[in-house]
């Protein structure tokens, strides 16, 4: 087939990724070496202002520390969990079938609707989670969950996991319709226990998706934004101010356009180094097996 | 039947009971509210079970009357599927074709990957700029700008996901075309896209999804009704004063069902998609 025809079908996409990802890239790149402001005039170049700022800036510390630790907690979390109802469900069990579908609903419901079912269902005067509490006998006393800088993240870090375990739950699953039968049966005959079974033969196949399910959640926490602006705002005293909230604050609401893009410019290359630290730790495994 | 395995089974039934509670209860919970008197919600103890049935929400929520927050909600819901009906639609323009090239031509390939990792960037590296050509067209609180913005997320994932699609559908298939002295673009419409049907049919849903959960361009480029869409004025209500929660409750529900239908009648290609390369979050 003619060569040159199929590259023009190429060109439309193209024209339309420059102009709406390309150009802001750039842009942004160009932006964060300048003092511009937003709706104000370009700007002036500043050298490396902006970012020996940042690392200055005890915020930017903090924004990162929190976002470390939301990915860290979260991804962990939804992997074991996702994991073991995974397996849980692969079992021969009554209602299965019926519990793989209500995996989907978490994963399909809108982050900001999940984000504002959890912080009602927080809500220090009538929310249902201290109700439920109370009335088990397990507190005594209504609490602010979100209100109280050393559980906020925690109980927006549940709400994110409440949602995103089911993910990892579907991925692990189909994963395991790949692990061969006879190979279980034969393993079985060679008289290997369950956890033998687990580590030789049902591991190796599910560990590959399971990687890449866990590469792409890490950058998508990394990114973490809509839940944390819906439930707490990057509050109380900035206890859930991630790097995403702090760009957003920056650029939008100071107008700082210079000073934002520089932080956005930093969280992409951690991202960067996540995923190059990622690859590797996936080749080194693969080596040593 | 071994004890040690009736235990087993047991601890087994329990965890998956323990599962479905944790995934029904807060969802339970919620349309409970939706249907509950205000008068319940705002107890302590609190009522789990509502003394009378009360839908005045939704009715509420679904009517159209000057200055009522139906009004607010209703235009959400127009502009939401607006945007995502617009984006599907320059994503299916723009993606089919590329996609096809990406599948068959190994020489651009490397083009492919670079698009696919700007999926990988946080939306905040465009924001900025966006912004400033936005405002520059006039284009800021439409939903025209929206449609640009969500192209950003939409176009790179749509490519790829067709790609994987395309890869699936022999190439042997359009040579005999090709023979039979088809030109490209008969072949293509004639014999690989009524294969592709399916699979389209899969990532423009996919993709719709993707624009009804977007919140951090629509917070950005709308400021009223005109733009404004589902995920902004449900993000509003809950952090504004209201204090019926059952009015949150019902516009969540609302909101919630249109992808939670979707995810269920779709299970089975949804859940082979997402296993195939492409992971929405």
């Amino acid at each position: 087939m003619e060569s040159r025809g199929r590259l023009l079908l190429l060109l439309p996409l193209l024209i339309v990724l420059l102009a709406v990802i390309g150009w802001p890239l750039l842009d942004t790149f160009w932006l964060s070496f300048t003092d511009a402001r937003l709706g104000g005039q370009t700007g002036n170049f500043v050298w490396f202002d902006n970012y020996l700022h940042a690392f200055r800036a005890p915020a930017f510390r903090r924004a990162l520390f929190v976002t470390v630790m939301f990915t860290v907690c979260t991804v962990a979390a939804e992997m074991l969990i996702g994991l073991g109802v995974g397996l849980l469900l692969d079992m021969d069990l009554w209602g299965r079938k019926f519990l793989r579908g209500l995996l989907i609903v978490p994963w399909a419901l809108p982050t900001v609707v999940n984000a504002m079912c959890w912080r009602v269902i927080y809500n220090p005067d009538f929310g249902a989670l201290d109700a439920f509490l109370q009335q088990t006998g397990i507190i005594k006393e209504y609490q602010s969950w979100l209100g109280d800088p050393s559980t906020a993240l925690i109980a927006v870090g549940a709400a994110d996991v409440w949602k995103t375990f089911s993910l990892v739950a579907i991925i692990t699953l189909a994963g395991l319709q790949a692990v061969p039968r006879e190979l279980k049966e034969a393993a079985e005959i060679d008289g290997a226990g369950p956890f033998e079974r687990f580590r030789t033969v049902t591991w190796p196949v599910i560990l590959p998706p399971l990687t890449i399910a866990c590469v792409l959640r890490t950058i998508e926490a990394f990114k973490v934004f809509d839940i944390i602006w819906v439930m707490t705002r990057g509050g109380p005293l900035d206890s859930t101010k991630s790097l995403s909230i702090l760009v957003y604050q920056e650029a939008f609401s100071f107008r700082h356009a210079g000073y934002g893009a520089s932080l956005a410019m930093l969280s992409v290359a951690i991202t960067m180094m996540l995923i190059g630290a990622y690859s590797r730790a996936v080749r080194i495994q693969g080596a040593v097996r | 039947m071994t004890a040690r395995q009736r235990i087993g089974r047991i601890a087994a039934y329990a965890a998956m009971i323990l599962v479905a509670v944790v995934i029904l209860a807060p969802l339970g919970w919620i349309v409970v509210m939706s249907i509950s008197p205000t008068v319940d919600l705002t107890t302590v103890p609190l009522r789990w079970i509502p003394s009378a049935l009360d839908f005045e929400r939704y009715e509420r929520l679904l009517t159209l009357a000057h200055n009522s927050d139906g009004e607010v909600f209703l235009y959400a819901l127009r502009n939401t599927c607006w945007v995502a009906a617009g984006t599907t639609v320059i994503a299916f323009l723009l993606a089919i074709p590329a996609a096809w090239v990406f599948s068959r031509a190994r020489h651009v390939r490397w083009l492919l990957y670079l698009i696919v990792g700007t999926y990988m960037l946080p939306p905040l590296m465009f924001v900025v700029p966006l912004y400033r050509i936005l405002a520059s067209f006039s284009l800021l609180n439409s939903p025209w700008a929206l449609m640009v913005a969500d192209s950003t997320i939409v176009l790179p994932f749509t490519t790829w996901f067709l790609k994987s699609g395309f890869d699936n559908i022999p190439i042997e298939i359009e040579e005999a075309g090709a023979i039979d002295g088809g030109r490209l673009w008969k072949i293509l419409w004639d014999i690989t896209l009524p294969l592709a049907k399916p699979l389209i049919g899969t990532t423009l849903l996919f993709s719709a999804l993707i624009v009804w959960d977007e919140f951090l361009y629509a917070i950005l480029f709308t400021s009223d009704s005109r733009a404004q869409t589902l995920t902004v004025v449900i993000a509003n209500l809950a952090s504004g004063r209201v204090s019926d929660f059952g009015l949150l409750a019902a516009a969540g529900v609302i909101a919630a069902l249109p992808p939670v239908a979707v995810g269920l009648v779709l299970q089975r290609s949804i859940v082979s998609g997402l296993t195939s390369g492409g992971v929405k979050g």
